[in-house]
């Protein structure tokens, strides 16, 4: 199972492992700042990941989309991805799962952000943007967008194994979900829940400049550490093309290489190039399917040969 | 550890990307072009960006009797820099902690720094308003903590976890100094058309519905993001950037008097 969750690299050297029975018990883990929870957790595996594996059996599918870094298009490209994978082929059933709890963006980007979540016997139905693409996030649940949702990490594993498990998605070919920055409480969660769900791996998303491809390379980290299979990098935000004079800019200057550099040397797929589009910003601003709204963006084409790409790497 | 600091800002953002360590290395090297004493640290610790942008990669933490000794910019020590990037043995390594292992490294952070006098302590921060923000709210709430300037970009998916974050800093009784809008417009460098990629404005109704202060606009300038720890009101003094960083900081040491 996810061996690297109970032993994380950083413990201190001669760490038992969180599930062992000496856990915060050993001498080795005087001093470690993880001491108390690792004494007085529960050892046995948790119940949620058999509910989950068999909540997701139908899903064939599940694709995390993942960053270190923030606001380089993980959401927007989620709604993309799953907006073109919809449009593709009406017989295909896809599904978008939110688990950012503190910046839940999907609601607006997918225009469904007065939408409710409704209980069933069968569970939470999702929200439905069309008949065959639908979407659950936490910002479906707050009464107001002003509210903050402050809470420490046990409180965000909860939400997301909730989402996880009692989500009544139905028969699914693609299961999207998308997280937030970093790696930690939700990612180490998501990647527990689903460790027996069969997870089919994990798309990442970065910008060309140095910064952002700084925590990328975490995020590639994280995924190696974690067993989890990168299906491929999406540069976003790649060109600018000046609606004006129609001249390339880069606005986020590509000095190291970009991701195509960053995939090469780490050796992990690079799924393609999707430039700055306003329009496209826009779009997803007020929640519209830019598929029919602008059909003639470049965002358009590239998102073709990405998908393409993508749906060749899920086979094999 | 934080005796000798006079002045605590936090820089905040709901959303990720949105510049929040840009603006923070800005803020600092700003203060230190007029002269004060200054710290940043980084509790971002999953994605520290602070030791790249000032192009620190690589530098040590050193203990010492008083506690962890901060990486120093410059010879004359004005800028003091503390981060989880300087503890990692590589730069690709991540740290995948849960939040208890964060909590107790931020508590770290505040407390074993041997910051020394500051007139002005820089706290940049991770996007959300999760366990790092609560640890570093409640640390401070012993100290005098002078507020937050707010980071946003203007389009309308970063003002809604924007949005939140202001709701955060009333909860949890953190003054707010005040919000700054990030990438409002780009100029074309062949036609000098200026394109609003991310829209515009959003930050300034932010502003104006949550009764707080906008400080100021920053367009986007491919420039100021490779200024990698020369300051921007030294280098592009006649950029807009420049102007705004100028008023932030104006109004930074106005209210923290």
């Amino acid at each position: 199972m996810a061996s690297i969750v109970a032993k994380p690299e950083s413990a201190p050297e001669h760490c038992p492992g969180t599930q062992s029975d000496q856990a915060g018990k050993a001498s080795a883990c005087a001093g470690c700042p993880n001491q108390q929870i690792c004494a007085t957790g529960p050892k046995e595996p948790d119940p949620g990941i058999a509910l989950v594996k068999e909540r997701l059996g139908e899903v064939q599918n599940k694709i995390l989309v993942l960053s270190g870094k923030g606001g380089v298009g993980k959401s927007t490209v989620t709604a993309l991805l799953s907006r073109a994978l919809a449009a593709r082929d009406p017989n295909q059933n896809v599904a978008v799962l939110d688990i950012d709890i503190c910046g839940p963006s999907q609601p607006r980007v997918l225009g469904v952000a007065d939408e409710q979540v409704h209980q069933s016997g069968s569970g939470w139905s999702p929200v439905y943007v069309d008949d065959n693409l639908s979407v659950m996030s936490i910002g479906f649940l707050l009464a107001s967008p002003d509210d903050a949702i402050i809470w420490r990490g046990p409180k965000k594993n909860g939400m997301i194994k909730q989402f996880l498990s009692e989500v009544d998605w139905g028969q699914l070919d693609y299961l999207l979900m998308d997280t937030p920055p970093g790696t930690s409480d939700e990612h180490l969660s998501a990647v527990t829940y689903l460790s027996q769900a069969n997870l089919t791996g994990a798309i990442l998303v970065t910008t060309p400049q140095e910064v952002a491809l700084l925590d990328v390379r975490k995020e590639i980290d994280f995924c190696r550490k974690t067993n989890i299979k990168i299906l491929g990098v999406v540069e976003n935000m790649s060109k600018f093309i000046c609606p004006c004079c129609a001249k390339e800019s880069e606005i986020f200057p590509a000095n190291t290489g970009g991701a195509r550099g960053m995939c090469e040397e780490l050796d992990v797929p690079f799924l393609g190039s999707l430039p700055l589009d306003p329009k496209v910003t826009r779009c997803c601003d007020e929640g519209k399917n830019f598929i029919e709204d602008l059909p003639d963006s470049p965002v358009i084409k590239a998102l073709d040969q990405i998908i393409t790409r993508l749906q060749m790497n899920c086979r094999d | 550890m934080l005796e000798g600091v006079k002045h605590i800002i936090l820089v905040l953002s709901g959303k990720g990307g949105v510049g929040k360590s840009t603006v923070s290395t800005q803020i600092a090297l700003t203060l230190v072009e007029k002269g004060c004493k200054v710290g940043l640290l980084d509790v971002d610790l999953c994605g520290p960006s602070i030791p790249y942008l000032l192009q620190l990669e690589g530098k040590d933490v050193h203990q010492s009797d008083e506690g962890w000794v901060p990486v120093y910019t410059d010879e004359k020590q004005n800028l003091a820099v503390m981060s989880i990037g300087f503890l990692l043995n590589n730069r690709n390594n991540a740290v995948v902690w849960r939040g208890p292992k964060k909590t107790s490294m931020v508590k770290q952070f505040l407390t074993d720094v041997s910051w020394g006098e500051l007139d002005y302590l820089i706290i940049d921060t991770p996007p959300g308003t999760s366990d790092e923000h609560i640890t570093v709210m409640e640390n401070l709430k012993n100290v005098k903590c002078d507020g937050a300037v707010i980071v946003t970009t203007p389009q309308l998916v970063s003002i809604e976890d924007v949005r939140k974050e202001i709701t955060f800093c009333k909860k949890t009784g953190i003054p707010i100094i005040g919000l700054i809008e990030n990438m409002s417009g780009f100029v074309c460098p062949s036609c000098t058309n200026c394109t609003n990629i991310f829209s515009k404005g959003g930050g300034e109704t932010l502003a104006t519905i949550s009764n707080i202060k906008h400080l100021g606009s920053i367009p986007i300038d491919p420039r100021v993001g490779q200024l990698l720890g020369r300051a921007c009101v030294n280098e592009l003094p006649d950029s807009p950037s420049a102007k705004v960083f100028n008023q932030i900081v104006d109004k930074v040491i106005q209210v923290a008097v």
